[in-house]
Order: C-alpha cells, then structure tokens, then sequence
C-alpha cells in the first residue's frame, strides 16, 4: 500500500466518496463523526462527497471510499473509472465488502421481481446479481459493517494518512462482549446468536442490549480467500438447531441474511437450505 | 490459611451482612457483588443486602445457564456468574501509556488506575485460587505489572464457602474448592438463619475484631464443615490430574483433537471467562493528527488468528492448533511455568461454551490410548 | 546456576515504559533490510542501560506500535544502540520510511542472552543462517574483547543468495582474528561468489570441532536447527553444548502475554537464547 500523494496541488490528500447500491447509512457514518469530523476535515481535502456537500471536484483523488454494491450494468463500469481515479480504494460498509442485504437476490428471480415491482419493467437495467466491490476492482482495504463502525473508519484513515498498513481485528464478537461485561445471550437465554462466528468491530452493539448478533460484520477472520480460518459456522448451526431447536428453514434464515453471500455464511445457508428441501 | 476452629470462628445473624456493608462503606470502600443482570449475576456495586440476588440459584450445564427463584431467603444461593474476581484486578481494557509527540520527539506517560478500596463480597474458592494464580503472574515474577498491582492493592477479599455444587463445578477435584483456601480477608459461611465468619488475614482480623462478634459453637461449626464437605461429594465432575502434565503432552498427535476442533468455534469466550487466562495485546490508536497516541492493553485470546502471528505466518492456523494450544496450556505446560494447574475447576468455561465444550470430558478422552496416536512421549 | 547472562531490567519501574531514542545513522544492509543506529534521548538513561550479546528489545514507533528486535551492537559499547531491521510487517514497514534524526521508542532489554561465561575456556562454533546473524554480532564482538579468554572460533553463515550478505565488513574483520574461521555459504550460486554454494549445514564436513570442549551458539530458521543440530551430535557434540536463539510472538517482552509460548516457556523471558536439549521436543510438534 503505497502512501496517499498530493495531486496537483499542495497540502492535504484528497478524498471522495462514492456512492453505488446502499442505503446511504455507512456515509451518514461518516457524518456523524462529530468533532472527529472537522478534525477529518483538517486532515483531508474532502473533494467530492455528494451525501454531505454539493462543492464536487473532479479526481485524481489520493483516496476513494466506496459505498455500496454493484448491481446495474452501468455501475459494473463506474467503479472501473472510480479505480483509476484513486490509488488507495476503500470499500465502506457490508454492501461494498460483501454484497449487503441486497445479495438476497442472488437467490431469488430478479426478472420476477422486476416484474413485480414496476409497472414498465423493461426500463429498468438491472444485474441478476448484487456482489461485492472487489469481484470487480482490486480493493486495497475492506471495512465490514452495517453500518461501519465510525472509529474504525478513522482507525483506518489515520493508518493512511501516516502512510501506515491499516489492520483491525478480525477475531469474534464474544471477545468483545466479553471485554465489556455483557452476558452471553445465547448461553443464559438461549438465543441463537452469531457473535462466534461474526468479526468483531461493532463494540458487540447488539448482545449489550440483551438481543443477538445477526453477523452485520461478516464472517470472523477468514471471511474471504486468502489467509485466516473461515469460522466454525457448521457447529454454531447445528448448536441452533440441536441445542436451541431450530428447524432448518431458521438456520438458514440466520446465515442468509446482511452478510449471507460470504463464503462462510453463504455455503452454511445452503447446507440448510439443503436439509430444509429434505424435510 | 484459615482453618476454622471455634475460637476464631463466630456466627452472626443475616442481619451482620448489612451491618459490614456499612462498616465497609465507612472505611471508603466501594462493596462490590453479584447482582442480577440480564439472566445471570455480575459484579456490582453493592449499597443494600437487596441489591443481592436473595432467594435466586443457578443452574449452569454445558453452553446453558439458567437463573430460577426459589423463593428462600438465602443471600448467596447463586454460585457465580460469568465473572470470576479476575476483572477486578486483571482489567479487560487498561490504558498503559499516553504517547504524546512534539515535533520529532515523543514522550511516554504512564496511565496508572486511580487505586480504589473496593471490597468485593462472594467471592468463591474457585475465584480465589484463580486470584492467587494471576497474583503470581502479574507479580511474583521478576517484571510486576504496576496496573495489575494498583487494582489489586484495594481489594479486600471476602468469601463464600460454597455449600451447593453445580453440575458444572470440579474444584473438589482440583483441590481449590469448595472452602475458600486461597488468600482472602474474611470468609462466610451461609447456613439456614447465620453467617460464620472467619478472618484469613489481619485485615479480616482488624474488621472482626472492630465488629465485636460472637463465637460460633462447635455445632455451628460443625453444621458448616457438613456442609461445605457436602458440597464437594456432590460434584459430579471431575478431573484426573495425577498424569499430568506429561500424559497431555504425549496427546499432542491424538484423533481426539480433531473431533473437538470440530465442534470449537474459537469464539474465545472459554479465554474470557476463565478466572487465570491472562493473555493480553496491545492496541495502539493515535488520533488523527498522530500528535498523540494510547496504548490500551487488551484481554487477547490464543484462540485468535493474531495470537500466534510471526512474521507473515501464523503457527496455529487451524482450529485443531488453537484448542490444543489452549488446553495443553491450560492443563499442562501451566504446571511447568507456575507450579500450578491453570485450571481452578470453576467450570465457566464448560457453561459459557456456546456449544458447551467440556474440558472434563475432553481431557480423559485425549487420554485414553488411541491406534492412530503416532507420536510417542517427548522429554519435557 | 543458569549459565546464562542474567537480564538488567529494572523490575522497580514501569516495564511498560518506553524511552525515546533518536537515530544517530541508517546503514543500509541489504535490500530491505537496514541497521538503525540508535541513542537516547534521556541523558541518564543512555548511561545507565546495560544489555549481553543475545538479549532483545521492544521497539516502538510511534502511532503503529512495538516489535521485537535483537541488539546487534557490542554489549561493551552500550551507549552505541544497533538494531538490523528488515521490512517483514505493519511496524518495520513503517520503521523503514524513518531517517537519521528521526525517533523511535525502546522498551528493554529483555531476555536471556548467550552463555558466554559458560563458553569461557571453549572452543566456540557460530552457526546462522539469514538474519539469523544479527543476534549473535554482540557474542562475536564480546568474544574478540577477550580473545585469550576462549578456544578457537568459528563463524558458518549461510544465506539464500550472496545478495542476502549483511555485515560483509564484519565479517572480513573477524576473518583477521587469530585461530578464527569464518566459512560461508550460498544456496544459490554467483559469478562473484566465492565460497560454498550450498546450505550452511554442509559447512560443519569443513571444520575441525572438538566435542570434549565446543560451544555452539545457533540463529536462523527452526529448519537449519532442526536439520543442523544432529549432525553437530553426529560429531559428538552433546545437545547441552548448543544453544540457539528462537523466536515466536513476542508483544510484551516481559513474560506477561502469553503469546511467545513454546511449551513450557515464554520465550521472551527464558529466551530466546534457549539450550536445544530443553527446546527439542517443542521445536517438532506442530503448533507449538
């Protein structure tokens, strides 16, 4: 990862956001930074970000961060121009790490829905699936979140801007629910929770307020190709099933859900879907 | 350590609990117990016996834990909750340094825990010998952690002596419990309409004294060891250490582990909750400006992906590794760097398994001699 | 009873404590790789720290974090600090962009150093491979300090390819010692190299050892170790007599974290220097 480069003109890096298949939460993220937010804005030449200010300036941009999925044809070949306008690409927020919720239709007959939906469907130019950022453009860094964690969005920025590899943990929610004192859901109550197989970085938000993790942050440690171990998501589903009682169709409802393209998730959903069909 | 005999045991009304919560109070320190909060107790702080989950029990099994109302009006019926007493003293996030830089040069201020009196009420013999345990690695050792020491100077250690064992429970079998053996200051017994009391250090002793109480008789006294001894027949598991360390070692190319790697999510939480795991990484987060930066001391855990990290490798990739690592730790290789297990038998980690792996189980299967065990026993 | 040079922390302080240190010179070793001479900033601290041949400290940069890194320098010149660096992760990466006047912070030293009053009276063989020469610069140093104090000396160092040579000076200079050979080794061959092309193991068929009266001090890759050591038994040299520096996680230096197990030991404080008959049946099981 190389170090952002001022472009033209002297003084702070230039960023941009960018916007493709989402629903707006992981930028509003970056709004409500607060006073970290001026503090960004000191730090970085905020060049293009139409979610916050209409004053759009034109790339080469020392940083680009991208939220949402890809599914039209036109924004398969946007995000090859947001790649060359940018040599650090950071995707935001699970729709562009992952595909987000809107991965659901992986499964299901967009044509159908279009069909559905709108009453002259043959206007609308849609892809039959939604998927992840880097299926198509290399992605220097991958934030998970629905939304991002706004402290890792900074942790990540100040890595950058001191032209520092970013890293962030990538062990389980429950290490973190642990640290803050929380009682495991799952265990006292007997909710089928996906803290132990989902990446820490929420601060484990959701078991603090007494209900389950539904794995907003994707998969813990090997969520993608490459290194890490994929989680044991076999066991954690067959302990909802077995131990909690479960049918099928509940399992596979877990797992197929904001994060339930990746890999893990995706192929356990399907191990039930299977046992579902068997009945 | 205090063995009760008459003289230096007394019995007290209920009403005592009260009336040392206040004592304590006065003398500054904030009285720390388990409290009911979100289906399981946690550490709290305690003003009223009422704030004490009276009348409640749980009943822990593997990955299950379940509070139920019994209606009694036993202050201490609850055995324990997630926490042991090692968040007290072993912080789960403690700032070590503020880093703060000027120009080209830096500076490094240490930020020490403000030391707070905290006298913390129930704690159990499991949780003691767990203390004792972190005591040694966080103090007796050539480098004391001055964050751990500074949490640790203000505790004031008050026992329970458990009287009921959950199924979950193994401190008999690991000569850590039920009687509060470890070091404590005061130590109660619960029994039907009084508290014993018994002092394990001069503190203690200064707080019987300055409380005026009456001795107990040799029937009470007797009632209580009943009790307690009762306690510890009950259990009903148990871990075999007499082949330890070196039988677990000799497990290390057992089939065994592939099963339970099958099962283990290397969630952690069998880390988190156990009273002497101490493994912890540094984070370090400056702000935007990089003008100053925290260093913030983390619990870690071996069964992360960063945990056996160097230098672009990892040595425990696969699940299989982790699990192994941890408990040829836990069981074994513990007793060559500290003397002791690193198991107190508390059973927490076989309760807040979520899918309720149990090391009481694992351990004499990874025992027990396997045809497809190739490795034969190595010199530790 | 340990034969081994005890550690100078101080046990009293803080051992989180980190101390400013400004790079004085960069010296470029190899690609990627640079030895970073370093001072303090503290007046008193620069007089009062002390470290053996072998021992480690944590280095800090600021905003990213700590490594472990062994001192190379001459344990009889402490106030001249050397650390050989070489860009393997999200620290040294950053550590390699600093320049002369820059700082970094420096926790340490920690850790048992090589047994060099063991040694005394002995004939000592020096076996590295890679960077693994690094941690053993200060023994070599401290050796020639007191020549007449030990036997004969012989330094086997092997490397991937002759561009991997660090220390080529170094090595020259030792050359010049009496009663000291200095054997090197290339697995891959070079127009310009003139030594051994092979791995370093295949250097000990070249070297006289007396089993009743040697020493040998051991770094570089657990393979070399596992691969060397019984061939130096073969020769007759007692596990006892072979001492290696090992490495794994190390976060805290102190003993405290956990992460640098290898069996019963914490590496970063019962090493890295280690006697191979204690490590051995560690060094084999996988996942250890």
């Amino acid at each position: 990862m190389s170090q952002p480069k001022d472009h033209g003109k002297p003084g702070r890096p230039k960023m941009a956001v960018f916007k493709f298949a989402s629903c707006d939460g992981c930028q509003l993220s970056i709004l409500n930074l607060e006073d970290d937010l001026l503090a960004l804005g000191q730090a970085l030449d905020i060049a293009y970000f139409p979610e916050a200010s209409s004053d759009m300036r034109e790339g080469p941009y020392d940083i680009a961060l991208v939220e949402g999925s890809i599914t039209t044809p036109e924004d398969a070949r946007r995000i090859l121009s947001v790649r060359k306008q940018a040599p650090l690409l950071i995707t935001i927020g699970a729709c562009a790490t992952a595909g987000g919720i809107q991965a659901l239709r992986n499964w299901g007959d967009v044509e159908a829905f279009k069909r559905v939906v709108y009453p002259s469907p043959q206007y609308i130019q849609s892809l039959s699936t939604s998927t992840p950022i880097s299926e198509h453009v290399r992605v220097d860094f991958e934030l998970w979140g629905c939304p991002i964690d706004k402290e890792q969005l900074l942790r990540v920025i100040t890595d950058l801007l001191a032209g520092v590899q970013p890293r962030l943990p990538t062990h389980s929610v429950c290490i973190e629910c642990k640290r803050r004192g929380n009682v495991c859901v799952m265990v006292a109550k007997g909710i089928p929770c996906l803290g132990p197989v989902t990446r820490t970085g929420c601060g484990a938000i959701c078991p603090s307020m007494g209900r389950d993790c539904y794995g907003c942050f994707g998969p813990a440690e090997g969520a993608h190709e490459g290194p890490g171990l994929p989680p044991n998501t076999a066991s954690l589903a067959k302990e909802f099933h077995q131990g909690l009682q479960l049918i099928p169709i509940e399992v596979l409802r877990r797992f197929r859900g904001i994060n339930g393209s990746v890999r893990p998730f995706r192929e356990e959903s399907q191990a039930w879907e299977q046992k579902d069909r068997a009945g | 350590m205090a063995t009760p005999c008459d003289t230096h045991v007394a019995a007290v009304p209920k009403t005592f609990l009260q009336q040392l919560i206040d004592v304590l109070c006065a003398k500054g320190y904030r009285v720390v117990g388990p409290a009911l909060r979100d289906g399981a107790v946690m550490w709290d702080t305690i003003r009223q016996v009422s704030d004490l989950p009276i009348g409640w029990r749980d009943e822990q099994e593997p990955g299950r834990y379940r509070l139920e109302n019994t209606g009694s009006d036993q202050i201490f019926g609850v055995v324990h909750g997630p926490q042991s007493v090692k968040p007290l003293a072993f912080a789960p996030r403690e700032p070590l340094l503020v880093i703060e830089r000027t120009k080209g040069s830096f500076s490094a201020l240490p930020t020490l825990p403000k030391s707070e009196k905290v006298a913390v009420l129930g704690a159990r013999a499991c949780d003691l010998a767990g203390l004792a345990i972190q005591d040694h690695i966080f103090l007796k050792d050539a480098y004391r952690d001055p964050y751990y020491q500074t949490r640790r100077d203000g505790l004031f250690l008050i026992a329970v002596n458990c009287t009921r064992a959950l199924a979950t429970c193994f401190c008999a079998s690991m000569d850590t419990g039920p009687r509060a053996s470890a070091a404590f200051d005061l130590a109660l017994t619960e029994l039907e309409e009084v508290f014993l009391v018994e002092a394990g250090s001069a503190a203690g002793q200064a707080m019987m004294s300055a409380l005026s109480l009456a001795p107990a008789s040799t029937a009470r006294v007797r009632e209580a060891e009943q009790q307690i001894e009762a306690c510890a027949r009950s259990q009903v598991r148990r871990l075999d250490r007499s082949p330890l360390p070196q039988a677990l070692y000799d497990a290390h190319e057992h089939p065994r582990w592939d099963d339970v790697a099958a099962r283990c999510l290397a969630c952690g939480n069998c880390t988190m909750v156990c009273p002497t795991c101490f493994c912890h990484v540094v984070e370090e987060v400056p702000d935007l400006t990089q003008t100053r930066s925290e260093h913030t001391r983390l619990w870690d855990s071996c069964f992360t992906q960063e945990h056996g990290y160097i230098h672009g490798k990892n040595i425990r990739p696969t699940i299989k590794d982790r699990y192994r690592m941890w408990l040829t730790h836990k069981l074994a290789s513990w007793i060559d760097q500290f003397g002791t297990s690193g198991c107190v038998g508390c059973g927490r980690c076989i309760t807040w398994c979520p899918v309720g792996i149990d090391l009481t189980e694992e351990l004499p299967a990874l025992l027990k001699p396997s045809s497809q065990a190739k490795e034969k026993p190595g010199q530790a | 009873m340990t034969p081994f040079s005890q550690a100078t922390g101080n046990a009293a302080a803080n051992p989180y404590l980190i101390q400013s240190a400004t790079i004085v010179e960069k010296i470029r070793e190899a690609e990627d790789i640079d030895t970073y001479r370093l001072r303090f900033v503290d007046e008193q601290v620069r007089r009062s720290y002390r470290f053996a041949a072998g021992q480690f400290n944590m280095v800090y940069l600021f905003g990213v974090g700590e490594v472990a890194i062994s001192i190379v320098s001459d344990p009889d010149e402490p106030d001249s600090l050397d650390h050989t660096i070489r860009v393997v992760g999200r620290v040294t990466k950053a550590i390699a962009r600093l320049q002369p006047g820059d700082e970094l912070g420096i926790r340490g030293p920690f850790g048992q150093g090589w047994p060099l009053d063991a040694a005394q009276g002995k004939d000592v063989v020096i076996v590295t491979g890679g960077l693994g020469c690094a941690p053993v610069v200060g023994a070599i140093e401290y050796i020639f300090r007191r020549r007449s104090q030990y036997g004969s000396v012989k330094i086997l160092h092997g490397i991937k390819t002759p561009h991997d040579l660090l220390y080529r000076e170094r090595f020259d200079a030792w050359r010049r010692h009496p009663d000291v050979e200095v054997l090197l080794a290339s697995d891959q061959p070079h127009k310009t190299w003139r030594y051994h092309v092979g791995v370093v193991t295949e250097l000990f068929e070249q070297v006289v050892m007396n089993p009743a009266r040697t020493m040998v001090l051991m770094c570089g890759p657990e393979i070399m170790m596992r691969l060397g050591v019984p061939i130096l038994m073969q020769r007759g040299i007692p596990e006892t007599a072979i001492y290696v520096s090992l490495e794994r996680h190390m976060e805290c230096g102190i003993g405290l974290c956990g992460h640098c197990q290898l069996g019963p030991y914490f590496l970063c404080k019962d090493g890295p220097v280690m006697r191979y008959d204690r490590v051995a049946p560690w060094l084999e099981r996988v996942g250890f």
